[in-house]
């Protein structure tokens, strides 16, 4: 029960934090085509400049900050990059924002040298926030909860509320259509971009001192985000959402099943020696194969759903 | 040219035929004669020794040209962008590491020159597991499912002891004595002439496969599925025996690799040597046959020279890609071509000049922004080693501002000059495509 309780605490911060990530990108990949794979790294750079900056002035100026910064980043990006690439086809795009990733990687690890940074939570929040039959919740992730609901609240607002909102709703699924009406389509691409660069800031910022602050972080979040944007579908937030809360729960919880196959046949009353075939295959504990789950949830939904969980288009 | 082509392919075999043959391939003889004489230029006649890191570079960069051009087969020729081709390549390795290791037990008996074989088998049963779920889908998902697969593929490869040997990999002993040539590939350059071989049957292989009617499919459903689906192709098959016949050739690559290093561990399928791949094909051309394999001699030549010189070298890589992508996306071999009507024309010799007023330009920004990332990645990942910034003799101090405003001046006044120039060789090039075209109505 409480293994339960703090499990499920645990992947609604998890799946915000991924959301987060993959809201912008699934804007930007229906809006735009691109699946951008220079986003984890942006989420990467977020918790890079909010480790520079608290070092200086503090944590609360980070948090504002370091998403603005990531924003002006991206929409640099989008109008002196990605723009020139269009030309040059979907293809060209993707493969632009691939090398992207790996130049900011790079650049991470030379300023910021190989080896993690000691980004810390704040000390405001480096307290208990209340007990779950014994287990601790610390309110760092409360506060990691407020900011994603928060952040949540908001986009659902610009998107229903705004006139850009609509736009925007509008172009996730007829592009042509929206810039046949006389919208400036553009500056809205560059918008959502920067709009989503900054969302992946703000995600790096409260992830980084969550999990590690390290040049490796961007390749190892970004497949993830991948899994949660397609398995959500093209062109529908909602599908994102609920995808990132699975793959939220899905990662927490295969963390704390210590179960394997074997133990699911000794159940059947077959017990697996070492001279059972494949016993390998049985044996390995379900915490191991945890980091594999993603991957196979995303080859599964491609085969039997191409257009993810509520996808309107094809990728 | 498919005419020449087929020509040449009936013509019964003859002095004629076989002067025609060299004067049709003559770049590629000219390639392979350098290969076999490369290592012989280093060798150290006093220690009666060949240099080590030559034979070895060289090794390499065949093996890349084997895994780049089959790289091409599926993103070149039939426009799938795949994010993990390592896998075929890492796996085709470890099948030949677990092959060399059985006939070495006496499990069964196999010439040490047919172990690549076996990784290209193991590559191709692979390919057909992985290819059936992948090649269903195209484009973007195509590349989502490929970049699942590659790391599925590398997180097991840590995980599953028996196959893979978890993280320290698989060992072995090429040293087998089943040679059928009686060599005992104990010396890396045996090894390398046997690379050589290889590389210019899976070459000479994947050139043929252009040229069946696989090939020019791949290239109909690249350029246009709809329609090849119409006139009666099944693209997603096509793509399946593009897609296996490719992973085919990367575990022919990886069964070499397995052969010189006599170790694969899960880097040879993990998602940076996939990055590999994409890479040498890309900055090479994907248009041009040949483009991987400039592609695969070129980034092997940065890996081995440049990171010996510089901790960043994967920066420059980086770099050379993005500008490939966003100025060239025909790749080296495309900038290359793009010449050919012009000196066809005989223009060619109009843009020496631009070209000369480029060229200062240029190298002005490369020096300084080689400047500023070699500063940069000295005042951490070179402090953390203890290096000290030398160029030509001179110890440079990463932590005064005196370089960096140096490097800072460099990049702006190069980037200006280079510009402008720009500018002026666009107009010139403009101008002669022009005339060109102009003469070509007269005509």
């Amino acid at each position: 029960m409480e293994v339960l309780l703090v499990s499920l605490l645990n992947g609604l911060v998890y799946g915000m934090l991924l959301f987060m990530l993959a809201s912008g990108l699934t804007l930007i990949f229906s809006m735009m085509g691109v699946l951008n794979f220079a986003h984890a790294s942006v989420y990467m750079l977020g918790a890079y400049f909010a480790y520079d900056v608290s070092r200086h002035v503090g944590f609360w100026p980070a948090l504002v900050l370091a998403p603005i910064l990531c924003g002006i980043l991206g929409a640099l990006i989008e109008m002196y990059g990605l723009r020139r690439v269009h030309k040059n086809g979907h293809i060209a795009e993707l493969l632009f924002t691939f090398g992207l990733a790996f130049i900011i990687e790079k650049a991470v690890q030379m300023i910021w040298g190989l080896l993690p940074v000691p980004y810390r939570v704040p000390a405001a929040l480096d307290h208990t926030l209340f007990h779950v039959y014994g287990t601790n919740f610390p309110a760092y992730r409360g506060f990691m909860l407020l900011i994603s609901g928060l952040m949540f609240l908001g986009i659902w607002l610009m998107l229903t509320r705004t006139r850009m909102g609509l736009v925007i709703q509008a172009a996730l699924t007829h592009p042509e259509m929206v810039g046949a009406l006389g919208h400036n389509v553009p500056r809205v691409f560059t918008t959502v971009f920067s709009g989503g660069c900054a969302l992946a800031g703000l995600a790096g910022v409260i992830g980084g001192n969550y999990l590690v602050t390290e040049p490796s972080m961007a390749f190892t979040m970004g497949p993830i985000v991948f899994v949660v944007v397609v398995f959500g579908g093209l062109g529908s937030l909602a599908g994102c959402f609920i995808a990132s809360l699975i793959m939220g729960y899905v990662q927490t919880f295969a963390v704390v099943l210590e179960y394997s196959p074997a133990d699911a046949l000794a159940a059947l009353g077959i017990t697996v020696t070492s001279a059972t075939p494949l016993s390998e295959f049985l044996t390995i504990p379900l915490p191991r194969i945890g980091a594999l789950l993603p991957f196979v949830m995303l080859i599964v939904i491609l085969l039997f759903k191409p257009r993810g969980l509520m996808g309107t288009r094809d990728t | 040219m498919n005419e020449t082509l087929t020509q040449t392919a009936t013509r019964p075999v003859s002095a004629a035929g076989a002067a025609n043959f060299v004067r049709q391939h003559w770049p590629w003889l000219l390639v392979l004669l350098i290969a076999l004489a490369l290592p012989w230029l280093f060798y150290d006649w006093s220690r009666a020794r060949h240099s080590g890191f030559v034979v070895a570079m060289l090794s390499q960069m065949s093996m890349m040209v084997i895994f780049a051009l089959s790289y091409n087969m599926q993103m070149g020729q039939a426009g799938l962008l795949s994010f993990g081709h390592a896998v075929f390549f890492g796996l085709g390795g470890y099948c030949a590491a677990h092959a060399l290791n059985l006939v070495k037990d006496g499990s069964f008996w196999l010439p040490t020159e047919l172990i690549p074989l076996a990784g290209g088998l193991g590559g191709l049963a692979f390919a057909i597991v992985f290819g059936y779920i992948a090649t269903k889908q195209r484009a973007t998902a195509f590349a989502m499912i490929t970049l699942g697969i590659g790391e599925l593929i590398t997180a097991c490869a840590l995980m599953f002891k028996t196959f893979f040997g978890g993280e320290g990999g698989v060992s072995t002993n090429r040293v087998i004595g089943t040679s059928l040539f009686g060599l005992g590939y104990g010396p890396a350059i045996q090894v390398y002439y046997l690379i050589v071989v290889w590389t210019v049957i899976a070459i000479a292989l994947m050139q043929l496969l252009t040229q069946t009617p696989l090939g020019r499919m791949a290239n109909a459903c690249r350029d246009n599925f709809e329609r090849a689906q119409f006139v009666g192709y099944d693209p997603s098959r096509v793509r399946f025996f593009q897609f296996t016949l490719s992973g085919f050739f990367a575990g022919v690559g990886g069964g070499l690799y397995a052969l010189t290093y006599e170790i694969v561990t899960f880097d040879t399928v993990a998602g940076a040597m996939s990055a590999n791949a994409l890479l040498m094909t890309y900055i090479g051309g994907v248009g041009a046959f040949a483009g991987p394999v400039i592609g695969a001699v070129l980034i092997v030549l940065l890996q081995s020279w440049v990171s010996l010189l510089s901790n960043s070298w994967l920066v420059y890589v980086g770099v050379l890609f993005i500008l490939m992508v966003t100025f060239a996306p025909g790749g080296i071999t495309g900038l290359v071509l793009m010449h050919e009507p012009i000196w066809r024309s005989g223009r060619i010799g109009r843009l020496a000049g631009p070209y000369a007023r480029v060229v200062l330009p240029s190298l002005i920004l490369a020096t300084g922004f080689v400047l500023l990332v070699e500063l940069c990645s000295f005042i951490t990942i070179g402090a953390a080693q203890g290096k000290s910034f030398t160029a030509s003799g001179v110890t440079i101090d990463p932590q005064h501002p005196g370089p960096w405003l140096v490097g800072a001046a460099l990049v702006i006044a190069g980037g200006f000059a280079l510009w402008r120039e720009g500018r002026h060789f666009r107009a010139v090039w403009e101008r002669v495509s022009e005339e060109i075209k102009a003469a070509g109505r007269e005509l």
